[in-house]
C-alpha cells in the first residue's frame, strides 16, 4: 500500500488510528463517515469549498521568499506559507469552512468545537456566524486566561466559551468535555474537531481539507524557484498544518518533511508536548498514537509556552509517518521558538505565532547546515497577535 | 460457566434480577475500596464494577470524573486496582468482579500480561468503554483466552444491524447505556427501553444489564422489571463523595440496601 493510500476504511494508517470511542457515538460517526464519503465525490461540494476558501478566507496564501533571514541564517533560502494571511488568522479556517460545509449538507444546526490557543475557536465562531449557526467552545480555564483576546473574539461572533476546569485544564481537558457534549447530543450537533486527530473519519478529514496548503505548495515552489524545496518544515501539536503541507509531498521522496513538536523546557526536563520525540504508542481521544503517559498509561500534564502545541497526542498520520521513516520529528524549547519569534519580527516585519515559530527556530538550525542555493519552505501556520501578552510577560514587559 | 454466567443463572432459577453497583477503585481512599466491595456484597450486590481510575474518562459525567481525578491524587492505577480485587478475593471467591475502565491503561500494561495478572487476581469480566467491538479483535480473543468476560455497550443510537456483531464477539452480559450521554445524566424513558431490550434480545443471548439514569429504590424496581440487570455508579460515588469522613461505608450500605429493595420489589 502506498503512503498516500492511507487511511484503510476503518481509519487505520498502519497501527494507528481507528475509532476508539463509546457505543453512543459510534452511530454519529459512522454517519459522518459515509457524509463525508458522498461529499468529497460531488462536485458541487468541492467547487462550494473552493469558492469559499478564494473569496472568503482569500486562497491561496502567497509563499514568500524571506530574504533577509536567510541572510541572516545563512545557509539554504527560507520561503514561507503564508497562513498567517488567511481569514482569522490560522490554517485552522481551512477545515472549518470543510466542516461546516458537511455539518449543512446534514442538516445540523449546532456545532461544537474544542480550542487550546484560541485559534480553532474563532475560526469555528466564524464560519458558524457565517452559516447561521449556533456555537459553542470548550476551551480549558487555563487557555481561556492565556488566550484572553481570542475569547473575546469568540464572543464578538457570537459563540458561547465554555471554560474547562477538570483534569489539567488545557486542550486535552476541552476536547474531553466537547465528545461529552457531543454524546449528550449527538442528533443536533456537529463536532468541530480543529486537528488531523480524533476517532475517524476526522484525521482523515481534516487532512483532505488542509491539504489545500499543500497542493498550492506544489504549484508555487516551482513558479517562484523553479524547483520543489528540499525540506518542509511545519509545527505540530495535533498535527493539521504540518499534514496539510507534508501530505502532497509525500510522492515527491527528495523532499525531507519535517515536523516540529514543542520541547517546552527540554525533552530531559520531562517539561514538554513532544510525543513522538519522547512518547510511546497508546490510545486517547477515539484513536492510536504516541502519547505522554506514564507508567500507569495515565496521561501526563504537558508543558509548552504555546497553548497550541500543549497536546499530549498527536495525530495518527504522523505516527505512522515516523515509522515509515517518510517525515522526520523533532522538537524545539521555547526558548529556542521565542528567539525565532523575534527574529521573525525583526527581520521580515511579520509577527508569527508561538507555534509556527517552532518551526521557524528549526530553519535556524537546519539551513546553516544547506548550500545556498538550497531551499527551506517553512509552513507559517498563524499570525502572532494572539500571543503578544505571553510574549510581553515572559520578556517582562507590562502592557 | 463463568462466575458471571453461574450469577445470572442461579439469579434466574430463584426469579431475581441481579443489581450491579459501580465505585471507582482508590476513592475515596486507598484502603476503602476492598471494605466498600464487602459492604457492597453484605447490602445485596450481585456483581461488583469495579471502576479502573483514568486520567481522561472522557464518556464519564463530573461525578465519576471526579472520584477518578480522587483516585488518581491517592495514587491508583490499574496495578493496585488488581491488587485490590485480589485483597477481596480472599474472603470472597463467589461475587463475580467486573473491572470498567479505558483503553489506554490495559493497552500500556499490555493485553496479555493484562489478561494474565486479572485472572490470576480474580477478576471476571472486562469493560473498556472506549473499545468498541470494531477494535476489539486482538482484545476480546485474549481475553476470552484467559477465562475473562468481555463486557460491551450497547446504546439508544446502536442500529439494529450493530447489535449481533457487538453479541458476537461480548461475554458475561450486555451492558446497556440507556441514556444518550455521559454517566450520571437524567431522566429514563421506560417505554424506549424496554423496546430497545426486546429488539436486543432478539440478537442477543447474553443477559442486559441497564445502567444511566438509576438513582433510587423506584427507578431500580422499574429497570428490574424489564432488564436482568440494574447497574447504578453515578448515584453511589455521589453518595462516596458527600458522605461525611468515616460515614462512607455506612452511608453506601444503607443506599445499596434500598436499590436492593427496589430490584426485589419487581420480581414479587
Amino acid at each position: 500500500m502506498k503512503l498516500t493510500d492511507l487511511p484503510d476504511s476503518r481509519g487505520h494508517f498502519g497501527p494507528y488510528g481507528g475509532i476508539f470511542v463509546a457505543e453512543t457515538l459510534m452511530a454519529a460517526l459512522e454517519e459522518l463517515r459515509v457524509e463525508y464519503d458522498r461529499a468529497r465525490n460531488d462536485p458541487a461540494f468541492i467547487a462550494e469549498f473552493e469558492y469559499e476558501l478564494k473569496h472568503y478566507v482569500g486562497r491561496p496564501s502567497p509563499v514568500y521568499h524571506a530574504k533577509r533571514l536567510s541572510e541572516q541564517y545563512g545557509g539554504a533560502q527560507i520561503y514561507l506559507k503564508r497562513e498567517d494571511l488567511n481569514h482569522t488568522g490560522a490554517h485552522k479556517i481551512n477545515n472549518t469552512i470543510g466542516q461546516a460545509l458537511l455539518a449543512r449538507r446534514m442538516g445540523k444546526k449546532r456545532v461544537i468545537a474544542e480550542t487550546g490557543a484560541g485559534q480553532h475557536g474563532v475560526a469555528s465562531a466564524t464560519v458558524a456566524a457565517r452559516y447561521g449557526m449556533e456555537c459553542v467552545v470548550y476551551m480549558g480555564a487555563e487557555d481561556v486566561i492565556r488566550q484572553a483576546p481570542n475569547v473575546f473574539r469568540m464572543k464578538l461572533l457570537g459563540a458561547t466559551v465554555v471554560p474547562v476546569s477538570s483534569g489539567s485544564r488545557t486542550l486535552k481537558d476541552a476536547l474531553n468535555e466537547a465528545m461529552r457534549d457531543w454524546v449528550t447530543n449527538v442528533e443536533s450537533t456537529f463536532y468541530i474537531l480543529g486537528t488531523a486527530a480524533g476517532p475517524h473519519p476526522y484525521p482523515m478529514l481534516v487532512r483532505d481539507f488542509q491539504c489545500v496548503i499543500g497542493r498550492e505548495c506544489l504549484t508555487q515552489m516551482p513558479e517562484l524557484t523553479g524547483r520543489q524545496p528540499d525540506a518542509v518544515i511545519a509545527c505540530v501539536g495535533g498535527g493539521s498544518n504540518a499534514i496539510g503541507i507534508f501530505h502532497p509531498y509525500i510522492p515527491h521522496e527528495t523532499v525531507r518533511l519535517i515536523g516540529v513538536e514543542a520541547g517546552g523546557s527540554g525533552i530531559a526536563s520531562g517539561k514538554h508536548a513532544a510525543p513522538l520525540s519522547a512518547g510511546t504508542p497508546g490510545v486517547l481521544h477515539g484513536f492510536r498514537s504516541y502519547l505522554m503517559q506514564d507508567e500507569n498509561g495515565q496521561i501526563i500534564e504537558t508543558h509548552s509556552v504555546s497553548a497550541g502545541l500543549d497536546y499530549p497526542g498527536v495525530g495518527p498520520e504522523h505516527s505512522y509517518l515516523k515509522d515509515a521513516g517518510r517525515a522526520e520529528y523533532v522538537a524545539i524549547n521555547d526558548d529556542e521558538a521565542m528567539a525565532a519569534f523575534h527574529d521573525l519580527c525583526r527581520f521580515e516585519g511579520i509577527i508569527p505565532a508561538l507555534e509556527s515559530s517552532h518551526a521557524v527556530a528549526q530553519a535556524k538550525k537546519l539551513a546553516p547546515t544547506m548550500k545556498t542555493d538550497q531551499i527551506i519552505l517553512v509552513n507559517l501556520s498563524g499570525r502572532g497577535d494572539k500571543d503578544i501578552d505571553t510574549v510581553a510577560k515572559l520578556s517582562g514587559i507590562a502592557l | 460457566m463463568s462466575r458471571i454466567g453461574q450469577t445470572f443463572t442461579a439469579l434466574k432459577a430463584h426469579n431475581k434480577k441481579a443489581l450491579i453497583p459501580f465505585i471507582t477503585a482508590g476513592d475515596p481512599g486507598k484502603g476503602l475500596t476492598v471494605p466498600l466491595m464487602h459492604v457492597l456484597v453484605e447490602a445485596g450486590a450481585d456483581i461488583i464494577e469495579l471502576g479502573v481510575p483514568f486520567s481522561d474518562p472522557m464518556a464519564d459525567g463530573p461525578v465519576i470524573q471526579r472520584a477518578s481525578e480522587r483516585a488518581l491524587a491517592n495514587k491508583v492505577g490499574l496495578k493496585d486496582v488488581l491488587a485490590m480485587t485480589a485483597e477481596f478475593r480472599k474472603t470472597n471467591t463467589t461475587t463475580p468482579v467486573v473491572l470498567m475502565g479505558y483503553a489506554n491503561p490495559v493497552e500500556h500494561m499490555g493485553y496479555e500480561t493484562f489478561a494474565l495478572a486479572a485472572k490470576a487476581a480474580g477478576v471476571d469480566g472486562v469493560l473498556t468503554v472506549d473499545i468498541p467491538p470494531e477494535e476489539s479483535a486482538g482484545m476480546s480473543d485474549v481475553f476470552k483466552a484467559h477465562g475473562l468476560d468481555p463486557i460491551f455497550l450497547l446504546s439508544p443510537t446502536t442500529p439494529e444491524s450493530r447489535v449481533e456483531q457487538v453479541a458476537a464477539v461480548a461475554g458475561g452480559f450486555i451492558y446497556y447505556v440507556s441514556l444518550k450521554g455521559v454517566t450520571g445524566s437524567a431522566n429514563l424513558d421506560m417505554d424506549e427501553v424496554a423496546q430497545k431490550l426486546a429488539m436486543i434480545r432478539k440478537h442477543c443471548d447474553l443477559p442486559v444489564g441497564v445502567g444511566f439514569g438509576i438513582r433510587d429504590a423506584t427507578t431500580a424496581e422499574a429497570v428490574a422489571r424489564i432488564a436482568d440487570a440494574v447497574v447504578v455508579g453515578s448515584r453511589i460515588v455521589s453518595e462516596i463523595e458527600t458522605a461525611p469522613e468515616g460515614e462512607c461505608v455506612n452511608r453506601v450500605k444503607q443506599l445499596v440496601a434500598e436499590l436492593r429493595r427496589g430490584v426485589d420489589a419487581a420480581s414479587k
